[in-house]
């Protein structure tokens, strides 16, 4: 048993770490509040590093990795708050990846010449639910059928609407799954054909780039993707959004720690006192369980693919909340200032309320955690 | 990263499952039908069934094989507990002594100490309790009162009480933590004794818990001698040598983990046998928080083993998953109740004695306050809270906290 990171993983972090410090990312996650056009484009670091081709075989051009090495980079973006495509990226490039068929874009997408999103679909769940998408609005946001596929062939026309899409504004090619006669197929369609429409939205955390995308006989290209592979890619984003949140959750926490010790009243440290020791000591007992999950989820895409469903569900479940938690005890923590722009716990805030409504919202992959134990509990 | 054996490993794990399936047919059976029922039987059968556990090597897993074990690391010992579990066998009856007390005797113990004792103790001929806890001082444990004096003829004459002492009905021995000089600061004043628990004016008393069995005793100490050689780890060092008996407490819950029962897939199982509670998205919502956190105490659990298969001890963070575990269960037991109504809370169903249970699991190996004080200082490095008890002597103590309040 060895549930510890290698050396190379090691330094993957360290590299990442290295390359974001470059760039003020928080005060540009301010600035973008009021002005889109303050963010850094980090795309070129991106490509530098290797990490578009993070997941895609080196036979393509990629570096071949797997799933926990994407996360421990997502994990830096998420310690600095850094609006890097990667999110909507690498899911896109992991089914690309797992059809046998392959496809002519993998080369430029492991490169980085050109940027792919993933088209978020969850799966069908214990009670038989289809393969559902977020809708835009609505009533506690009851998922909406996905995308409907029609033609025969290689080539296909796909139709739907999929909101709040992660890196869909500028992507080159979108990747996802339609209904084709009642079956899911992978679908990959230029972002730029006649029939497709991307409409940019920004919400509440100015550093996330979404996309309401609509398709309307949008011609697309068939992939051969097994179904797992069309699964797998909804639960390697949930992998992906854990990893980037308890990133934010690490920075949160050491900030609020340092300031802790810092920060006197009445003669001595606030840190010192229980009611504040103890409410940081929560956000490290939560920080340091989803990273638990994380080495599961990791662990699992490849070593137990039966349990990826679950082990992603469940971390994202978790750094959901210790996300949430985390930010509101910077912001308490610090006091009335913590509420202000004058500090950083507000984009932290930010960060965390919007993240958890995203790819089906925290609820849902909680939702899913209990669904997959039923399934475990019937099998058994 | 892997979950897997190594070869040794798995080899390792091959001895054992064949040992226990030539071997199981000799367990007592403890649960369902042909279950033993009168409390002696249990306990004779689980002494002999711990006696041939140590023969066959699945006891003292990690003790020195110069005292009876297997030199082995806690790998292994994890091994050994899932195959134990997976034959759906009793493990060691003296899991307390075989897994704290004795460690504790090998690192501090004297020679006769550890050739008298360890023998009997792996092989449960004598059962071990931990005489720590006093009803005033149990997070504050540097503070027990119970008294131990020195007399002329070097033995040790001993009065106090202590609490929360499982096993104390049934046991040979105690590992007895007593102040023996009151006159210098807390942590100073304190020893380490061997206790017999058959002595004169030792008194043992069942303390009934909420669900109305008595697991732990109250042990009252009425002028009690103590031979000299009694001492573990020298006069004075009581505090050093009981520092060391907690850290393999916390080994054993850190390795222990889901082995208290409290795991999401017994808790979804139990759901998932009923076909209408599993469709309400409150009842699923409540059920995927709790078990998504009780999944990570089980990969915490692979880290803490990942650091110590590398040498590594686990630090006070180990306490987090108890925190975690505890305060899911306790959760999952309201949810069952709120599913299945009064009934789950009777004696005859199988989350009472749990729900009954969980409430004092809260303060018990260290309360969750004090845990998370601990973390908050030491992984954080947060600043203690100011004390009033630093480098005074014991005696003044007592005084200046009245005072105080």
């Amino acid at each position: 048993m060895n549930l510890a990171l290698s050396d190379e993983q090691v330094f993957l972090r360290e590299a990442a770490r290295g390359a974001l410090s470059r760039f003020k990312t928080l005060e540009a996650a301010r600035e973008a509040l009021e002005n889109e056009g303050a963010l850094p484009d980090l795309w070129p670091t991106a490509c530098e590093a290797g990490w578009p081709g993070l997941l895609i075989d080196e036979q393509h051009g990629g570096a071949g990795l797997d799933a926990f090495d994407a996360m421990l980079v997502l994990s830096e973006c998420g310690r600095v708050i850094a609006g890097i495509a990667l999110l909507g990226h690498l899911p896109a490039t992991a089914i690309l990846n797992d059809s046998p068929g392959g496809s002519p874009v993998l080369a430029d997408l492991a490169s980085g010449e050109r940027r792919a999103a993933y088209l978020p679909v969850s799966p069908p769940n214990d009670l038989g639910e289809g393969w559902t998408a977020d809708p835009a609005h609505g009533a506690r946001r009851a998922p909406a059928p996905t995308a409907t596929a029609a033609g025969d062939g290689v080539s296909v026309s796909v139709s739907g609407e999929l909101a709040f899409v992660p890196d869909a504004p500028g992507a080159d090619v979108l990747v996802g799954v339609a209904i084709l006669d009642g079956r899911p197929v992978g679908v990959c369609i230029d972002a730029s054909a006649d029939g497709v429409t991307v409409e940019r939205v920004t919400r509440y955390d100015a550093t996330r780039s979404l996309g309401h995308v609509s398709l309307k006989d949008a011609p697309a290209t068939l992939l051969d993707a097994p179904e797992e592979a069309l699964a797998g890619a909804w639960y390697l984003a949930q992998s992906l959004l854990a990893a980037e949140s308890l990133g934010s959750v690490e920075v949160a926490l050491d900030v609020s720690v340092e300031y802790a010790k810092e920060r006197h009243t009445f003669g001595r440290a606030i840190g010192s006192y229980q009611a504040v020791k103890h409410g940081l000591t929560e956000v490290l007992r939560q920080l340091e369980n989803g990273r638990s999950l994380l080495y599961y989820a990791g662990w699992a895409r490849d070593g137990a693919p039966g349990e990826f469903p679950l082990a992603a569900s469940a971390a994202r479940s978790v750094a959901g909340r210790a996300l949430d938690e985390a930010s509101r005890t910077m912001i308490s923590v610090h006091g009335g200032i913590g509420a202000t722009w004058e500090h950083d716990a507000p984009l932290f805030f930010r960060r965390a309320q919007l993240s958890r409504r995203l790819l089906g919202g925290t609820g849902l992959a909680t939702d899913r955690v209990a669904g997959e134990l039923f399934l475990q509990a019937d099998a058994a | 990263m892997d979950l897997d054996d190594t070869p040794d490993q798995a080899a390792y794990r091959a001895q054992v499952r064949t040992w226990l399936e030539q071997n199981k047919s000799a367990a007592p059976i403890l649960q369902g039908p042909g279950a033993l029922e009168d409390e002696a039987e249990i306990l004779a059968a689980r002494r002999a069934w711990q006696g041939k556990l140590a023969e066959g090597g699945l006891a003292g897993v990690t003790w020195p094989t110069e005292f009876g074990g297997q030199g082995l690391g806690p790998i292994e010992q994890v091994i050994c507990n899932q195959e134990i579990a997976r034959a759906g066998v009793p493990g060691i009856l003296d899991a307390i002594g075989v897994g704290m007390l004795g460690p504790t005797i090998i690192a501090h113990g004297a020679d006769e100490q550890k050739s008298r004792y360890l023998g009997p103790m792996l092989h449960g001929d004598e059962v071990w309790c931990q005489l720590f806890s006093e009803p005033a001082a149990g997070s504050d444990l540097a503070a027990v009162q119970a008294r131990a004096r020195l007399q002329d003829d070097g033995s040790w004459r001993l009065s106090g009480q202590k609490v929360w002492t499982t096993n104390a009905q049934f046991a040979s021995y105690g590992l007895l933590l007593a102040r023996t000089d009151a006159d210098v600061p807390k942590h100073k004043g304190l020893t380490m004794f061997i206790v017999p628990m058959d002595a004169a004016g030792v008194t043992v008393r069942g303390l009934r818990q909420i669900s109305g069995e008595a697991e732990f005793n109250e042990v009252f100490f009425d002028d009690v001698s103590l031979e000299p050689g009694s001492v573990v780890g020298g006069v004075g060092n009581g505090w050093g040598t009981a520092l060391t008996t907690l850290m393999f407490e916390r080994v054993t819950i850190g390795l222990g983990g889901e082995g208290m029962g409290y795991s999401s897939t017994r808790f979804a199982a139990a759901i998932a046998a009923d076909p209408e509670a599993r469709r309400d998205p409150e009842v699923r919502h409540r059920l995927g928080e709790i078990t998504s956190e009780l999944l990570g105490v089980r990969f915490t659990g692979y880290r803490t083993l990942t650091a110590l298969s590398k040498g590594q001890i686990p630090g006070p963070e180990a306490g987090l998953a108890k925190v975690t575990i505890v305060s899911n269960a306790i959760k999952a037991g309201d949810l069952i109740a709120d599913i299945e109504g009064p009934d789950a809370l009777e004696p005859s169903s199988a989350w009472s004695y749990m729900i009954s249970f969980l409430p004092g699991l809260k303060s018990a190996g260290g309360t969750e306050e004090i845990l998370r004080n601990t973390i908050g200082e030491r992984v954080l490095g947060l600043p203690p809270e100011p004390r009033l008890d630093k480098g005074i002597p014991f005696s003044e103590l007592r005084s200046k906290e009245g005072a105080a309040a």
